[in-house]
């Protein structure tokens, strides 16, 4: 049907949103590859060969052509968003399977490219920080880049020294704070060691920087829109603030939550996953606002130590709802919107 | 002196490529041997010819009538003589046939009586009529009759009147070099179309890409009542709807027209034509045409409406490499089935295409809801929905979230990552959605025709039944007037056979009820026609008896015994 109009198409892909999404990934991860050494890198490339091999096997017991698809880079977007969220010194054989969880369950049998109802990436840290919370909790420390001692800890499950691991800051400040006894303050356990750094976590508050550079920069290319990110990290914000403005000891501030933890790589990376998010302009808002209330609910009161991946997933849940219940006027049909109604 | 200018959502900004056709001058095409003009060439139905093979016309001379008053006037480009009214194919993306004009040129381009009429004397409705008659439709690719534009809506009155320059679609270029041509004659045309529906000013919208367009309207336009609005270049600016949306703010939505709102819209070409069937007394029987693309020499042609448009392709020169001919521009044209279909009223462009100039598109992968097309889409639509809608034959869905609301201006397939054709979608879900419309009319109609039938016939089975229960009524009343006398005398206790005593009377009354009954019977028998052998001819009667009375010997002759064989 090549007779029919438009005749003309933009120089636009597929392949080529996901390259930039993957591009602006990439200041980030040298901030990250700075501060906690290279072992996110061999995470990075473990996760992708186990995305492009399950998306290939997909592709071909679906007899879809296997080569468009695999070059439509996708599947590396989900790997990569995995290493990101997954510790950089967990075993091998975890961020393998969840990937290959994320590919073959959360995308392929719904349908593939364009079909998946939840976020694969999410999916894929929900099923191992519920099935290896203990794994999924040991995050390197500060300075400890020693590329051989974390080929060791990823390939040979030697465990990890407690001089080279710690919790999170987002993981301290929530086990110290529901110890009523230790009468633990805010202000007094960020300032209680200096990893904790300036504003959210030494090393994390810089990597969180990268993802934000990368992720305006993917608002300038209009890979994204404004209303996601906007939305989660001035919900997040507003939240935080309120709660710490009344209770300044038992709750963390703004600048804390929206630097710590996932929030700025949820912001810009994974809460706008199209496929799995709101379309219309209102019904981002919401979206980006749900998670942001899920998050900031879980991170304080919840078991886990960040709420992106149950708050990403529970929203993705609501999303046919909310475009429909957003959609806005079309042109000419503006002040009577019920008129379209039947 | 500016107007304030609105904005409409969405709209793309692909390369225009203005400038390879209009480096020369309106060139005029030379005229066919043969021309073909279709009968019709606006919407609302066929124009009846008004001449016969073989008759002689002369140029502008009226060869289609008008059907009613839906459609417009059709004229002969040129004088000679009809060959033949026929069905031939037209330009339309599934090449369809009509019935066409075949008119053989005599060359001498002798006119009509052309009769210019001083529009300011006339009357708003004349003048329709007049543009009726002179087949004026839209220039800008509809050929929507225009008197029917003209005429005052709801609104009571059409304030603002707008005249399209804007040329939004690449390549095109035939009203960018009209409005630097003929500026004047737009002008006149504007004021013409003023005049009839009275408004009380004209806006003249010109993409800012066409500074000597603009130039050239602003220097023709009279000081005062029309004023010429650069409008931001991109496409679709030159979309009536968003055309009326930029530059005053009004949205039309899906179904209505402009006059509702107090505004209409009409292209420079057709005010142009207007001026010249007003004030020239020429009807509409040749237009420009941009002759563009993958060409030699790209450029502009005035063209007889009917001249075939291999012909016209030869001034330019293809290039070896074309390997199709859009009608139209890249964005909202079709591909011509052939070339040897003539130009019409609504053939604004020819675009010679290559696979190096359009190239075919890369293999369709699925929808990643990016919503690429909702910020692209100017009818502020979710494109994405609609194809879901749409793949899916959710048509009620379809039709709940706008999809008639859609023109089909193609930003959203343009914008498209996944090289989705969207349009195709929406047109198929509207084609389907029109063809169950029409399934469903149709069908209402013959229940309606049944129910109508059952409630005739129950009607009529109700009447006869109550003619016989009034017949069965008088009976009843004649039998209780016999009875009556009688029925005083038993008591009121009296069970049915206790009162045998009142037999005799109402026997007596029976009686006479079956002998009227036998009575009648006996009338019908007489009636009755009598039995082929009751009458027949004498000699037939003699005939039979003669038979009867051979059988009567034969039977004698069987009862005497049989003598006895030798």
């Amino acid at each position: 049907m090549n007779g029919t109009s438009p005749h003309l198409h933009l120089p636009i892909s597929v392949r080529l949103i996901m390259l930039k999404v993957l591009a602006a990934l990439v200041p980030g991860i040298a901030v990250y590859v700075w501060f906690f050494g290279a072992a996110i890198l061999v995470q990075i490339a473990l996760a992708s060969a186990a995305a492009l091999a399950g998306e290939a096997a997909m592709l071909k017991l679906r007899g879809k052509p296997v080569g468009l698809f695999l070059a439509d880079g996708s599947a590396l977007v989900t790997a990569w968003l995995i290493a990101l969220t997954f510790p950089p010194i967990a075993p091998w054989w975890l961020t393998v399977s969840a990937t290959l969880f994320a590919i073959v369950v959360a995308k392929h049998l719904y349908g593939g490219l364009g079909q998946n109802p939840f976020n694969p990436a999410m999916v894929a840290f929900a099923v191992a920080i519920i099935a290896f919370p203990a794994l999924m909790s040991q995050w390197p420390a500060v300075g400890f880049t020693d590329f051989a001692a974390q080929l060791g800890m990823i390939f040979k499950s030697q465990s990890p020294q407690d001089a080279v691991t710690m919790a999170t800051p987002l993981d301290a400040l929530r086990t110290q704070l529901h110890v009523p006894e230790a009468r633990a303050t805010v202000a007094g356990i960020l300032g209680s060691h200096a990893s904790f750094g300036n504003i959210g976590g030494k090393g994390w508050e810089w990597i969180a920087l990268g993802y934000l550079a990368g992720g305006l920069w993917l608002l300038q290319q209009r890979i994204i829109t404004w209303h996601v990110p906007a939305a989660f990290l001035a919900t997040l914000a507003l939240i935080a603030t309120g709660f710490s403005l009344a209770s300044p000891d038992r709750y963390a501030g703004p600048v804390f939550h929206v630097v710590t933890g996932g929030a700025m790589l949820g912001a810009f990376f994974i809460l706008t996953d199209p496929v799995s998010g709101a379309t219309t302009p209102r019904g981002k808002l919401i979206f980006a606002a749900g998670v942001a209330l899920l998050v900031w609910i879980i991170r304080t009161f919840g078991a886990y130590p960040d709420g992106l991946a149950f708050g990403v997933l529970l929203m993705n849940l609501c999303v046919p709802l909310i475009d429909m219940g957003t959609q806005p006027p079309v042109f000419g049909h503006k002040d009577s919107k019920k008129e379209r109604k039947p | 002196m500016l107007a304030t200018l609105f904005k409409f959502k969405g709209g793309v900004k692909p390369a225009s490529h203005k400038d390879e056709s209009t480096q020369t001058p309106i060139a005029r095409a030379p005229l066919p041997p043969l021309l073909v003009v279709p009968l019709r060439q606006s919407a609302g139905g066929t124009p009846q010819p008004l001449v016969k093979p073989g008759q002689k016309v002369l140029k502008g001379e009226r060869i289609g009538a008008p059907e009613e008053n839906f459609s417009s006037a059709i004229h002969a480009p040129t004088s000679g003589t009809v060959r033949a009214i026929e069905p031939r194919m037209l330009p339309h993306p599934s090449g369809l046939s009509a019935p066409c004009v075949v008119l053989e040129a005599d060359g001498e381009e002798r006119w009509i009586e052309r009769v210019p009429v001083n529009y300011a004397a006339a009357s708003p409705d004349a003048l329709r009529d007049l543009l009726r008659d002179s087949g004026i439709v839209g220039l800008g690719g509809a050929a929507f009759p225009s008197h029917i534009k003209l005429k005052p809506g709801a609104a009571g009155r059409i304030e603002t009147l707008i005249i399209n320059g804007a040329e939004c679609e690449p390549w095109i270029s035939c009203d960018d070099m009209l409005m630097r041509e003929r500026a004047e004659g737009i002008v006149r045309g504007a004021a013409i179309l003023r005049h009839i529906v009275s408004a009380d000013r004209v806006l003249v919208g010109i993409e800012d890409n066409k500074p000597q367009a603009i130039a050239a309207l602003r220097a023709a336009a009279p000081a005062a009542g029309i004023e010429v609005v650069p409008v931001p270049t991109r496409y679709p600016a030159g979309g009536e709807k968003q055309l009326i949306r930029v530059l005053t703010g009004i949205e039309i939505p899906y179904g209505r027209l402009g006059t509702e709102f107090g505004v209409q819209c009409f292209n420079v070409g057709t005010a142009y034509s207007a001026h010249r069937a007003i004030e020239l007394g020429e009807p509409l029987i040749s237009r420009i045409v941009t002759l563009t693309g993958n060409v030699e020499r790209p450029g502009n042609v005035e063209v007889p409406i009917g001249t075939p448009i291999d012909g016209l392709l030869k001034l330019v020169s293809p290039k070896a490499d074309t390997d199709r001919f859009i009608m139209g521009g890249p964005m909202m044209g079709f591909t011509l089935p052939r070339t040897d279909l003539p130009v019409t009223k609504a053939a604004n462009c020819i675009l010679a295409a290559s696979p190096a100039l359009f190239p075919p598109q890369a293999p369709e992968m699925p929808c990643i809801r990016c919503g690429a097309c909702t910020r692209a889409c100017p009818a502020e639509l979710q494109p994405h929905e609609h194809y879901w809608f749409s793949r899916a034959k959710n048509f009620g869905k379809a039709q709940e979230y706008g999809i008639f609301d859609c023109i089909e201006c193609g930003c959203c397939a343009y914008v498209c990552p996944s090289n989705i054709r969207l349009v195709d979608y929406y047109r198929f879900a509207k084609t389907s959605m029109r063809a169950l419309e029409r399934e469903k009319t149709a069908s209402d109609a013959a229940r309606q025709r049944f129910e109508f039938r059952n409630q005739r016939e129950e009607r009529e089975k109700a009447e006869k039944a109550a003619r016989l229960a009034a017949k069965t009524a008088a009976a009843r009343q004649a039998i209780a007037g016999a009875e009556k006398p009688a029925a005083a005398v038993p008591a009121p206790a009296q069970t049915a056979e206790e009162s045998a005593p009142a037999l005799p009377q109402l026997d007596e009354a029976k009686k006479a009820l079956i002998a009227a009954a036998i009575a009648r019977a006996q009338a019908q028998k007489e009636g009755v026609q009598p039995k082929n052998i009751d009458n027949l001819a004498p000699e037939k009667q003699a005939e039979i008896r003669e038979i009867e009375a051979r059988r009567a010997k034969v039977r004698e002759i069987a009862k005497t015994p049989p003598e006895e064989p030798v």
